[in-house]
């Protein structure tokens, strides 16, 4: 075991000068942002202020793919059916893990930082409940699920009814999906099984093939945190603004053939 | 020359320890390391900070500038204000020898328990044959200078007690190191398993301090945390190992179905690969 | 600290775990010997680390054309003859073998497009052949050395200094010394000693070296009888850094040369052609576009009838051609001259160099994929040193042994690059083997004397004696103008006179040197025990160097210029005579006439 050293201990010690606390305070202000405005865009919106979430043949990526519809009782939203799966992957994210054992359980607030308390026996993602990590793998498949149906939405919502159009509606739809399969391109897990999980890449002309994929998703994934940060603004910015299409607030500006 | 105060620590074990300051001269170009021998050679001869290669080569003279773990000799003068006083201390997670000089023995203990590197035994080694591209990962990690900033600032090492021992940043990026090289055959899994990959929540300062600019955290660490899941949290790769006989998968030394990066038939003055692999 | 010392017995101990020592540990633990391995440092941090351009080995992956027999030849012609012929022909032949070994170890080396150990070209070898990793390859070996002897079981001593050879009767049979991290007092019993600590750089102001390579190994043998040769031969690297001053001397490998480097004065002029060597200037490109057709086919990794550049040189020619620039006036502002890579693309410098281009970014603010380095030259390497025997590394004293930079005679009058590591990894293992079986032989743990370690013990309390004396840190700095203004790459015999008696003034003031503080990890209190090395190693150059009445690879006599074919059949020797430093000659070991003819013939 080793021996204990001359940190010191309790919550903020530091010798650093900077404002260590200023990252994880924003991002911990951020990410609860987004988990109060999901909330009450996927149970309150609609029930308590009867905004919908489809406006002029856009519909909000939340609630994507429109399942259980006339099954589920209206008070409860269609969004729970397929909410978790983007939210499993989010929260067993590397990227998010990073952000949220920061911010809310200061495991470690930041480099060189105390902790609340030292923990006797610190176990952390080897024991029970954060060993539920591993199954990020297991969300990343489950996610193409969604993502695809969110592409598939997303090119309808160019044909609603009978015309062609191109609308602002679009344009944030098509940031959001860009991001959104940027941020699952870039996964960790998915670079593990592209090439992470070879020895040799030059052995065959299999492994070779795998390789070139896997330096693909490498120079991705440098990019991974920050397609998670902006890919959650854009599903938010999206469901807000089709929110605000549906609620009258303004008219979708649009090119119409 | 302009004056820069510094604030050093000095003590030992036995005293209280506590911090003195010094006004050096600072010259052009001047790295806190040159500070520190500016101590030694006018104020403090016996002032204790280790240090070699004075190139950030050997990785001898971290210690904790302004409270983040820097190497000595790479962290200049000028990257702090003219009138901002400068604090140096000796890296906090392991026990103190006196001043700047820590006792890192424990990290050459840690270091014992891993597998080394293990070629095969059998075939020649003249037919070795791999490419840049297969070696490149490995060859990341093989930048490390070993100063144990990493070490220092990984909060299980520095704030926490764990009941299996936690290797640490820098030993898990010589597994890695060793898990990637094309030819090991050894498997660590297990030990990774037991070792602690898991005790890591990737927080990412290793890869923050880390003065080789390895990245630590996304290409060692994760890497093996996917390992090891394949090994033992996939449900899918479990089930597909069962139903294929039981065979390691991924990971693993024996990489069932990988083929090894030797020259076909095992004849050494054979030419290179026809496809022209890589290039 | 009256007590008994610590007592740690060992079929072999090896004092220094750079390369040699690493490699000496390892072949004594695979022959069967209980190895204990001493270290300044802790483990890993040895100055092999610093070794940036690769070890030289004619494993002919990047140019079949290569041979045993042509790096031999390239190294005696560099050494200029005064090689130990013995050494230099072990040292060729077994390089591939102990290259291909630290692959088998897990080293990971860049690689040829077919997958081989790739090579590239340095100063004064025919072929590419320098084994590397990028600009890192000390790193790299001392590493795969380091994890092999872990795995070997071999007890390391970390931050423990060496003072004292113990001798009782004819033999060396222990080693006095202490910890750096307690003060304390530790004694090693060994049926064999092997000494493998390195250079004697910090006795010169600009040098490479880092603290540790203060001729302790060098001035251990001559303390305990052994005998020293061609200590006149220091190598000034002709390229380190000379801006900041905190790190003026460090290395600029020569891989940037390598790689296709170019040196201009300030003038922009590529004076290198003006210094180039008559009788070998057909080896070398005619024109500079015969230089950029070699460095585009290096490039390409083909093979090509151009001619190397100017700039690969000799490493004595370069340095010297370096230093009269700037001496003439020609220089760089901060006294050194350009060295230019940025002609190539930016990514292919930072593929290929990536340390050196950390190293001027971080250190010196200088991004040399954009413009020129300043570089000027820096005591870098110790040719001379220990006479040992070729095939045993066994010194003319009884039980002990030396390997790599410690030992003399491999490298002759000039080391090429990339000779270094493959001698240390050659001679290193052949030391390892010889002193297990020098071990085996002898029956019982040695006796070492108690009056010897009492005596030991007073001379580490000396310094903290309550009368006023000199300050280390003071002598150090004299000594080391002293040899950086008079001993340096041009002599005259005034000069070494000169210097001769101020070291001497300097010896006779070391007793009285008093340090303050206690003894747990006080470096000043260490640097008092390596001045007395380096005050001996430093006479021991000087007076080598007066003796020497000619100008011959890295000793260059202003009053002496050319060669004398007279001293090209001696060896310098240096021995202990009573108290007395005695410097004589002896001849050179004869040339079996298979390798005379791998010389004459071209």
């Amino acid at each position: 075991m080793k021996p204990p050293g001359t940190a010191a201990l309790g919550f903020g010690a530091t010798s650093r000068r900077d404002s260590w606390i200023r990252f994880p305070s924003l991002v911990g202000i951020g990410l609860a942002a987004f988990v109060v405005y999901s909330l009450f865009s996927a149970f309150l919106w609609g029930p308590l202020f009867g905004v919908g979430y489809e406006a002029d043949g856009y519909l909000s990526p939340f609630f994507s793919p429109l399942l259980g519809v006339g099954i589920l009782p209206a008070w409860l939203s269609p969004a729970i059916l397929i909410l978790w799966i983007p939210l499993g992957f989010r929260t067993t994210c590397y990227a998010f893990r990073r952000a949220y054992y920061r911010s809310y359980f200061a495991d470690p607030p930041a480099c060189a930082v105390g902790e609340p308390r030292a923990h006797r026996r610190y176990a952390m993602e080897a024991r029970f409940p954060f060993i539920l990590q591993n199954s990020h793998r297991i969300f990343l498949y489950l996610q193409f699920i969604p993502l695809t149906f969110l592409w598939i939405d997303a090119i309808l919502a160019l044909h609603p009814g009978s015309t062609w159009r191109l609308g602002l509606g679009n344009v944030i739809l098509f940031t959001d999906l860009i991001l959104l399969t940027g941020f699952s391109l870039s996964c960790n897990s998915l670079r593990h099984f592209a090439g992470g999980n070879l020895d040799c890449f030059s052995c065959t002309a299999r492994t070779r093939a795998r390789h070139s994929v896997w330096k693909r998703v490498t120079d991705l994934n440098g990019h991974h945190i920050g397609l998670a940060a902006w890919s959650l603004l854009g599903v938010a910015t999206a469901d807000l603004y089709i929110r605000l299409l549906a609620a009258g607030v303004f008219i979708d500006p649009s090119i119409r053939l | 020359m302009p004056l820069v105060h510094l604030n050093v620590f000095r003590g030992t074990p036995q005293t209280e320890g506590g911090y003195v300051g010094y006004d050096v001269p600072v010259e052009e170009g001047m790295v806190v390391l040159d500070a520190l021998h500016w101590i030694q050679a006018n104020e403090a001869p016996d002032l204790a900070v280790r240090w070699n290669c004075k190139a950030a080569k050997c990785g001898s003279c971290g210690c904790e500038i302004n409270g983040k773990p820097s190497l000595a000799c790479k962290t200049r003068m000028s990257d702090f204000g003219p009138d901002e006083a400068i604090t140096v201390e000796p890296l906090r997670t392991f026990p103190l020898v006196r001043d700047l000089v820590t006792d890192v023995s424990w990290n050459y203990e840690v270091n014992k328990r891993i597998t080394p590197f293990t070629p095969p035994t059998d075939g020649d080694q003249a037919d070795w044959r791999w490419q840049q591209e297969d070696i490149e990962r490995v060859q990341e990690f093989r930048k490390c200078i070993e100063c144990f900033l990493c070490q220092d600032v990984c909060h299980v090492l520095r704030n926490h007690e764990t009941d299996r021992p936690f290797v640490g940043p820098r030993f898990l990026v010589r597994t890695a190191g060793l898990e990637m090289h094309p030819i090991d055959q050894a498997d660590r899994t297990a030990d990774l398993k037991d070792g602690g990959v898991g005790y890591c929540n990737i927080t990412k300062c290793c890869t923050e301090v880390c003065p080789e600019h390895i990245r630590i955290t996304d290409n060692a660490i994760i890497p093996l945390k996917e390992r090891v899941a394949d090994r033992y949290y996939d449900p899918i790769q479990i089930a597909w190992r069962k139903i294929r006989g039981g065979r390691s998968g991924t990971g693993g030394g024996s990489r069932a179905g990988e083929s090894l990066p030797v020259l076909p038939g095992g004849s050494s003055t054979g030419s290179p690969p026809s496809d022209g692999a890589g290039s | 600290m009256t007590g008994v010392p610590d007592r740690h017995p060992h079929d072999v101990l090896v004092i220094g775990a750079g390369g040699a020592g690493l490699r000496a540990a390892i072949a004594a633990a695979e022959a069967g010997a209980d190895v204990g391995l001493v270290c300044k440092s802790l483990l890993g941090k040895a100055h092999t680390v610093m070794a940036e351009g690769g070890v030289a080995a004619s494993l002919r992956n990047a140019d079949d054309r290569d041979s045993w027999q042509t790096h031999f030849r390239d190294t005696m012609v560099g050494g200029k003859l005064l090689n130990n012929p013995r050494m230099a022909q072990l040292h060729a032949q077994e390089a591939p073998d102990r290259v291909n070994e630290l692959e088998a170890w897990g080293a990971v080396f860049d690689r040829t497009r077919d997958g081989r150990i790739l090579q590239r070209p340095f100063g004064g070898h025919s072929f590419p052949r320098l084994a590397h990793v990028g600009d890192r390859t000390g790193l790299e070996m001392i590493r795969t050395l380091q994890d092999r002897a872990v795995a070997a079981g071999i007890k390391v001593y970390m931050e423990c200094t060496v003072t004292h050879l113990l001798t009782w009767t004819d033999r060396v049979r222990g080693a006095f010394g202490y910890w750096r991290t307690s003060g304390e007092p530790v004694v090693f019993a060994a049926k064999a000693i092997v000494l493998a600590t390195g250079g004697i750089g910090r006795a010169f102001e600009v040098t490479s070296n880092s603290w540790e390579l203060s001729g302790d190994g060098q001035a251990l043998a001559y303390l305990a009888g052994a005998e020293l040769i061609d200590m006149e031969f220091v190598q000034f690297h002709p390229t380190g850094m000379v801006w900041p001053p905190g790190v003026r001397g460090l290395l600029v490998t020569e891989a940037v040369r390598g790689e296709g480097g170019i040196l201009r004065n300030r003038d922009g002029e590529r004076f290198m052609w003006r210094y180039l060597p008559e009788d070998r200037r057909n080896e070398y490109a005619a024109t500079d576009e015969e230089a950029s057709r070699w460095v585009e086919a290096l490039s390409a990794g083909r093979q090509t009838d151009a001619r190397r550049p100017p700039e690969l040189s000799t490493r004595d020619n370069v340095a010297r051609a370096i230093y009269t620039e700037v001496k003439e006036g020609r220089g760089s502002p901060h006294g050194g001259v350009f060295l230019d890579i940025s002609y190539l693309p930016a990514e292919t410098v930072r593929r290929k160099l990536p340390s050196m281009y950390d190293q001027f970014k971080d250190l010196a603010d200088v991004d040399i994929t954009a413009g020129p380095m300043e570089v000027g030259p820096t005591t870098h390497y110790m040719m001379g040193g220990i006479r040992v025997d070729p095939e045993t590394g066994a010194t003319t004293r009884a039980g002990l042994f030396a390997a790599g930079e410690v030992a003399g005679g491999m490298h002759g009058a000039n080391r090429l690059g990339g000779n270094s590591l493959s001698d240390l990894l050659v001679f290193g293992r052949r030391t390892g083997e010889a002193a297990a079986a020098e071990a085996a032989g002898q029956d019982e743990v040695p006796q070492v004397d108690p009056v010897q370690i009492r005596a030991a013990m007073d001379d580490l309390a000396a310094p903290f004696g309550s009368d006023p004396g000199d300050d280390p840190h003071r002598l150090h700095e004299e000594l080391q103008a002293t040899m950086q203004s008079l001993v340096g790459i041009f002599r005259t015999e005034a000069d070494l006179h000169e210097a001769i008696g101020r070291l001497a003034g300097l010896h006779a003031r070391w007793p009285s040197v008093r340090v303050s503080g206690g003894r747990t990890y006080n470096p000043g209190w260490g640097l008092v025990f390596e001045l007395r090395n380096m005050l001996i190693v430093a006479e021991a150059v000087a007076r080598s160097a007066r003796q020497r009445t000619e100008s011959r690879g890295a000793h260059s006599r202003i009053d002496y210029p050319d060669i004398s074919p007279a001293w090209g059949r001696k060896n310098s020797v240096v021995r202990r005579e009573g108290e007395k430093m005695k410097v004589t000659s002896s001849p050179l070991p004869s040339m079996p006439d298979d390798l005379r003819q791998l010389i004459t013939s071209e």
